[in-house]
């Protein structure tokens, strides 16, 4: 088999970070590679730099045995690279034929022909067995379908390589093992694959070799058979990694968090979620397994009164929580690990101590009447910065010269220090390293046995199987199921999120 | 397509001007001839925001753009007495707004609404220091009597012996138009101003083609600045635009940012201030002026009060392109 891709010594420094430190590979013809990483290890940064997005500072790439010019994307389009990004580049109001000839249009005296564009979109999806609609809007596409019309944009381009930068994060486990078929249909068609993933159980199914990247450098390159999961964790991480998560099984007491017939409008003014119940008791974890989008943000939003009800209402501790005021949830014992922490859980300018009591700082001890005290803010600031292990200069230093996995930690600690009644975790290890989220973990099952009744929503499966006591699956607004975790089946909530019957 | 009370509007219009032409035909031409002059520099100013901002860049600085076109259009036809240099003077102009426009807002990444801010204060202190009494243009530019159309009854002396910028103006409209919903320019325009790094990935500069296209708008701003100073009126006064750059926004907004849609709001406007004078003049209601010269500030909050909420502008809008970093 012929070497596609040779990347030989590539480095990239950014500013004081050093992203990529003299890092060699290469992909054959046919080859799926799967690159496995923690956060911020460099690998988003390395395929870049072979999509021509990152100019690396030294050493070369070179793709079919031609060197590559850096820094240019579309040079390495027309040398045959294509990419499947993360956040997928495709424009929402567009059709998915116009999406797919975007860059490079088949035109007829200057104008666009979108008869001959959808004629060849058809053929593409054909050839491929992808199959489309080539006049569907990308915004009403589910994600799984909208990934598609991504892979069939650079295998448009005639690739012989294909990035794709974490693409299972937002599909269900049918739809990732659809992807993961269609990935080994293109290989066998002699496309070289680059897969990024920070999922283990994808990279065994899947990959033909791993390279495992730590702190910019590559630590070593395996295959499926000569490593299992713990051990391409230990390679991540650098030291020995619990995958499971130690519990203790959960002692339920009184129930503390109740929501009743509860029905919430999306952004859009569309019922998201349809008369949904569900109690939370003392000592346990419900977690809320579904694919995204099916009203999970809408119901911890109105769980937290950041969102209005239609109707329905809340209860902590029997007590109902008023609609549409953030401070009376978190006064009534309301804490939220918010799924967006850039957006509602932090706030980047601000130092980490001060982000840390964004929630009580006008609360005795971090005020007095009106005036702050900054020395107790400063003192709780580093006393937390330690017992979260965030990895910061100090906590005076801004949130946001954090990488994502501390202004997590920053974000759980301010919100589990307290101890609150009832714990609202949205999506709480979303783009957090894996030792983050080891830690985020334990501080969860913590808060439980300490007696808070923990509500974990999740897109990962994996996370809710492993952490929650009960298991609720939420699909188009309303909870189709509830298992309790030994009865928990992956394949059987993984067809009930996907809307199927079990 | 579902029928809406706004479809039926052409026919109420077909309908009262009928009526309206059978009482005085003279008056009624008159009063539609008027409303596409009326009309079309609103309709120029709508296509600089159409242009700038289905690539997503907010250009509130039209009507500064228009007003120191206006007045370089003005000043160059009086001092070379040669009102067609004029309009090229004119125009280049807004060449100069635009690309300062593209600076600020594309290479600096500047908040695009003080860009614009900082346009239109710029071209009010320059226009109004600079502005020197006892100057005219030789003549306004010579109306053009279209042939074959121009002997058509009752749309004949509507339509013909406007000038060169008025035809050439409809003209623009309708290139944009074909340009952005049927050309490779307008697709990858209309996918910057959506989702740019979508573009910047499938190979299209962002940057240059906002550039581009925020360059030719201030052309077309230019163009419309100079209809006001050489067509339209033939002189020029401090404030000369009055607020006409602002109403075009709000027409671009009340035409979905569509060519067309806009041409047609353009139209609507126009006639509504045609009419409103022709009442007056012919002494039909009486108004003190005042309230007739408010018509189209009232009508741009009227339209934006009605059709806020339900547009959606392009999604990128505003916000500076960054390639993703790390």
């Amino acid at each position: 088999m012929k070497t596609l891709l040779e990347i030989e010594g590539v480095s990239k420094i950014f500013g004081s970070v050093i992203a990529n430190e003299d890092i060699s590979l290469s992909i054959k013809e046919g080859e799926i590679l799967a690159l496995l990483g923690e956060n911020g290890a460099g690998k988003s940064t390395l395929v870049k730099a072979v999509f021509g997005l990152v100019k690396p500072d030294s050493g070369s790439i070179k793709i079919d045995g031609e060197v590559m010019e850096s820094g240019d994307t579309a040079a390495a389009i027309a040398q045959g690279v294509g990419m499947v990004h993360q956040h997928f580049q495709l424009v929402p109001v567009m059709s998915v034929t116009e999406n797919l000839i975007l860059g490079d249009e088949p035109k007829k005296f200057g104008v666009v022909s979108m008869k001959r564009a959808r004629s060849e979109v058809l053929k593409l999806s054909k050839h491929f067995s992808l199959e489309v609609n080539p006049d569907a809007k990308i915004e009403d596409l589910p994600v799984g379908m909208a990934q598609r019309v991504e892979i069939l944009k650079a295998l448009r381009r005639e690739v012989k390589l294909l990035i794709l930068d974490e693409p299972t994060a937002v599909l269900t486990p049918q739809e990732t093992d659809e992807l993961l078929e269609v990935l080994r249909k293109l290989a066998k068609r002699g496309v070289g694959i680059l897969f990024i993933t920070h999922k283990l159980r994808e990279v065994m199914a899947v990959a033909d070799r791993i390279a495992v990247l730590r702190g910019g450098r590559l630590v070593g390159t395996t295959t499926p058979k000569d490593s299992d999961e713990s051990k391409l964790a230990q390679m991540m991480v650098g030291r020995d990694v619990v995958l499971s998560v130690a519990k203790s099984p959960a002692k339920p007491e009184q129930v503390l968090l109740a929501v009743k017939n509860l029905r919430v409008n999306d952004d859009r003014k569309i019922e998201a979620v349809k008369d949904l119940s569900l109690e939370v008791r003392s000592g346990e974890i419900l977690g809320v397994a579904g694919v995204e989008g099916n009203g999970q943000r809408e119901l911890v939003e109105a769980i937290c009164s950041m969102r209005s009800r239609l109707s329905g209402e809340v209860f902590v501790k029997g007590k109902s929580v008023p609609n549409m005021n953030p401070r009376a949830a978190h006064l009534s014992g309301v804490s939220h690990i918010p799924e967006d922490r850039e957006k509602h859980g932090l706030v980047n300018s601000y130092s980490i101590a001060d982000n840390l009591v964004l929630n009580r700082f006008n609360e005795v001890p971090f005020s007095r009447g009106w005036i702050r005290d900054l020395e107790k803010v400063a003192q709780n600031g580093s006393e937390l910065v330690d017992r979260f292990d965030i990895r910061a200069t100090s906590a005076s230093v801004s949130a946001a010269s954090l990488s994502g996995g501390n202004k997590q930690k920053v974000v759980v600690a301010r919100e589990l220090s307290q101890q609150l009644d009832v714990v609202v975790a949205s999506q709480p290890t979303r783009g957090v390293d894996v030792g983050s989220i080891e830690f985020i973990h334990k501080q969860l099952i913590a808060a439980r046995d300490s007696g808070s009744a923990v509500l974990l929503v999740s897109a990962e499966l994996d996370e809710i199987l492993s952490l929650a006591d009960r298991i609720a699956v939420i699909s188009d607004g309303k909870i189709v199921a509830t298992f309790s975790s030994a009865e928990a089946d992956r394949n059987t909530i993984g067809r009930l999120m996907a809307g199927l019957s079990a | 397509m579902k029928l809406r009370s706004i479809h039926y509007l052409p026919l109420a219009f077909v309908v009262t001007f009928a009526y309206f032409y059978r009482q005085d035909g003279l008056v009624a031409t008159s009063v539609l001839y008027t409303a596409i002059q009326f009309a079309l520099p609103l309709a120029l100013a709508a296509m600089v925001g159409i242009m700038c901002e289905r690539t997503g860049i907010v250009n509130i600085g039209i009507e500064g753009t228009m007003l120191i076109s206006a007045f370089t259009a003005f000043f160059a036809g009086a001092i070379l007495q040669n009102t067609g240099r004029g309009m090229i003077v004119g125009v280049l102009t807004g060449v100069i707004m635009g690309l300062l426009l593209a600076v600020m807002a594309i290479t600096w990444k500047m908040d695009q609404i003080i860009a614009g801010v900082i346009l239109n204060i710029l071209a009010a202190g320059v226009t109004s220091f600079y502005y020197r009494q006892n100057y005219s243009i030789p003549s306004t530019l010579d109306p053009i009597d279209l042939p074959v159309v121009g002997a058509w009854p009752i749309l004949g002396p509507v339509l013909s012996f406007h000038g060169p910028i008025t035809y050439f103006g409809v003209l623009i409209v309708f290139t944009l138009w074909f340009a952005l919903y049927k050309t490779s320019w307008g697709l990858r325009s209309r996918a910057v101003g959506e989702h740019p790094s979508s573009a910047d990935t499938a190979g299209v500069s962002v940057t240059r083609l906002r550039y581009l296209n925020v360059t030719i708008a201030g052309a077309v701003g230019g163009l419309a600045g100079s209809y006001l100073a050489l067509e339209a009126v033939g002189i020029f006064e401090r404030g000369f635009t009055a607020g006409k750059g602002f109403t075009a926004l709000a027409i671009m907004i009340f035409g979905r940012w569509n060519p067309l849609g806009a041409f047609a709001a353009a139209l609507f406007f126009g006639l509504t201030q045609a009419l409103t004078n022709q009442l007056m003049i012919a002494e039909v209601v009486e108004i003190p002026f005042q309230f007739v010269t408010m018509l189209p500030y009232i009508l741009t909050i009227l339209i934006l009060a009605i059709s806020a909420g339900k547009v959606r502008p392009p999604a990128a809008e505003g916000i500076p392109y960054e390639k993703e970093k790390s």
